[in-house]
């Protein structure tokens, strides 16, 4: 039932997750904040087995955070994403593996670009310049693939999620209760209403 | 009893000193010299070959400049089977890092793993440190080039320039005097065969005794990694008059 969406604009990345938490038919909040910030231009968002979530995000969180405290760098979108995918990959083949889902949004400081990683539980990732997870998808995504373009401006891409958010409202059959959106570009990431 | 503090790698003498790492860093001051110079578009590193006889094959491949990761090279002095086993390690480390990472490991922090090994044979027991010196040249996103050295006891710091092994102080002091901020690469490699001319012991400098290397960035930003060739060293100690005159022999 959870959604999970990214585009990647011009200079930022915009990301939207909806807040509710639900266990089996009912709904037991709605106000669940999806998404870790990995560090001041990294933002995670994640969906799936609850209990998992939050704790693998959290482990990742406090690893990328180890790393910076550790080096005295930044990690890069393209690294946190990277060793993200390892974790889930080391977990896939273990006993208990995490069953999580991922985006992780970020704007990469190095390149001064800004960057989308589609990440399943199975451990594929991929760098993409816009993506879903979860029922929505099935909704969104080709509204995505219709309206996307890469120099998207903020205003527009604020445009294209309310889209598809309002696509959800009318055509899937829960009510997802609200979404929380989030960007990240040069000046960090931070929570937005649209 | 006058060895009884020098027996072990571990133990402090009264002094407070430990003198198997300080017996490193002396025998690494008598191994061939290496340098390194790091200039605004590149940095380059030249070491001396010690010929131990005529008869001896030269290698193929460089003995004293090596390649670790896509964006990091190192020259060494000291005991070369030592600094093999090192090489190994970091650039496993380097590889290890860019699986976890995909992305090239950071200058400074290839240098802290291999300082990390060389730091814990100064402290855990019945093991002689390894009796070499680096120097590291390398590039990341993150500090652009930089140039590091290291020693025997795990220390290690960031140079402009910067030598190692043998007749290292007037080496160093020549450096001092010639080397300024905005240095190009070619002024770079000019200085650095200048200074190796002036503090090898021999009087002909030639591309048997020497071994030179750079890395700058190409067109695309990447990292190229250059080791010059016998011929190649030669013509650029021609062209700046460094030659040895093979009738002095």
């Amino acid at each position: 039932m959870e959604t999970l969406i990214g585009m990647v604009g011009k200079d930022f990345v915009l990301t939207a997750a909806d807040t509710s938490a639900a266990r089996s038919i009912t709904v037991m909040k709605s106000n669940e904040d999806k998404s870790r910030d990995l560090n001041k231009h990294i933002v995670m968002l994640y969906s799936g087995e609850p209990g998992d979530t939050v704790h693998f995000a959290e482990y990742i969180q406090r690893n990328v955070r180890f790393y910076e405290i550790k080096n005295g760098i930044e990690l890069t979108p393209k690294a946190a994403a990277t060793f993200t995918r390892k974790e889930l990959a080391t977990s896939l083949r273990s006993r208990h593996p995490y069953a999580v889902n991922l985006l992780i949004a970020g704007y990469d400081v190095t390149t001064l670009t800004s960057q989308l990683y589609w990440i399943d539980y199975l451990g594929s990732s991929i760098s993409v310049p816009f993506a879903a997870h979860g029922y929505g998808a099935y909704y969104t995504l080709s509204l995505l693939d219709r309206y996307h373009r890469p120099d998207l401006s903020l205003d527009e891409a604020k445009i294209l999620i309310k889209k598809c958010i309002d696509e959800l409202k009318s055509r899937f059959i829960i009510n997802l209760a609200d979404f929380k959106i989030k960007v990240a570009d040069k000046d960090g990431v931070r929570e937005i209403e649209i | 009893m006058a060895r009884r503090y020098d027996a072990r790698t571990t133990i402090f003498s009264p002094e407070g000193r430990l003198y198997q790492v300080e017996y490193a860093m002396e025998a690494i001051s008598h191994a061939g010299t290496a340098l390194g110079i790091l200039a605004s578009d590149g940095i380059v590193i030249a070491a001396e070959k010690k010929v131990t006889s005529k008869l001896l094959e030269q290698t193929t491949t460089s003995e004293k400049i090596y390649l670790l990761n896509d964006n990091v090279i190192c020259g060494v002095a000291g005991i070369t089977a030592d600094a093999n086993i090192l090489i190994n390690y970091a650039r496993q480390a380097a590889q290890q890092y860019l699986f976890t990472y995909d992305e090239d490991i950071p200058v400074e922090q290839l240098v802290q793993r291999l300082c990390d090994l060389k730091q814990g044979y100064t402290q855990y027991g019945g093991l002689r440190p390894f009796g070499v010196s680096f120097i590291y040249a390398g590039h990341d996103s993150h500090y652009g080039f930089q140039l590091y050295h290291s020693d025997p006891s795990g220390n290690y710091g960031g140079w402009k320039a910067t030598c190692i092994g043998a007749n290292n102080a007037s080496a160093q002091s020549l450096l001092k005097q010639d080397y300024k901020d905005d240095i190009t690469l070619k002024e770079a490699k000019e200085l650095a065969a200048k200074v190796l001319s002036k503090t090898m012991d021999s009087t002909t400098l030639s591309s048997e005794k020497l071994e030179f290397a750079t890395i700058s960035l190409n067109d695309e930003n990447k990292v190229v990694y250059h080791l010059y060739k016998p011929d190649e060293i030669d013509l650029l100690l021609k062209e700046h008059n460094l030659g040895g005159q093979e009738t002095e022999q």
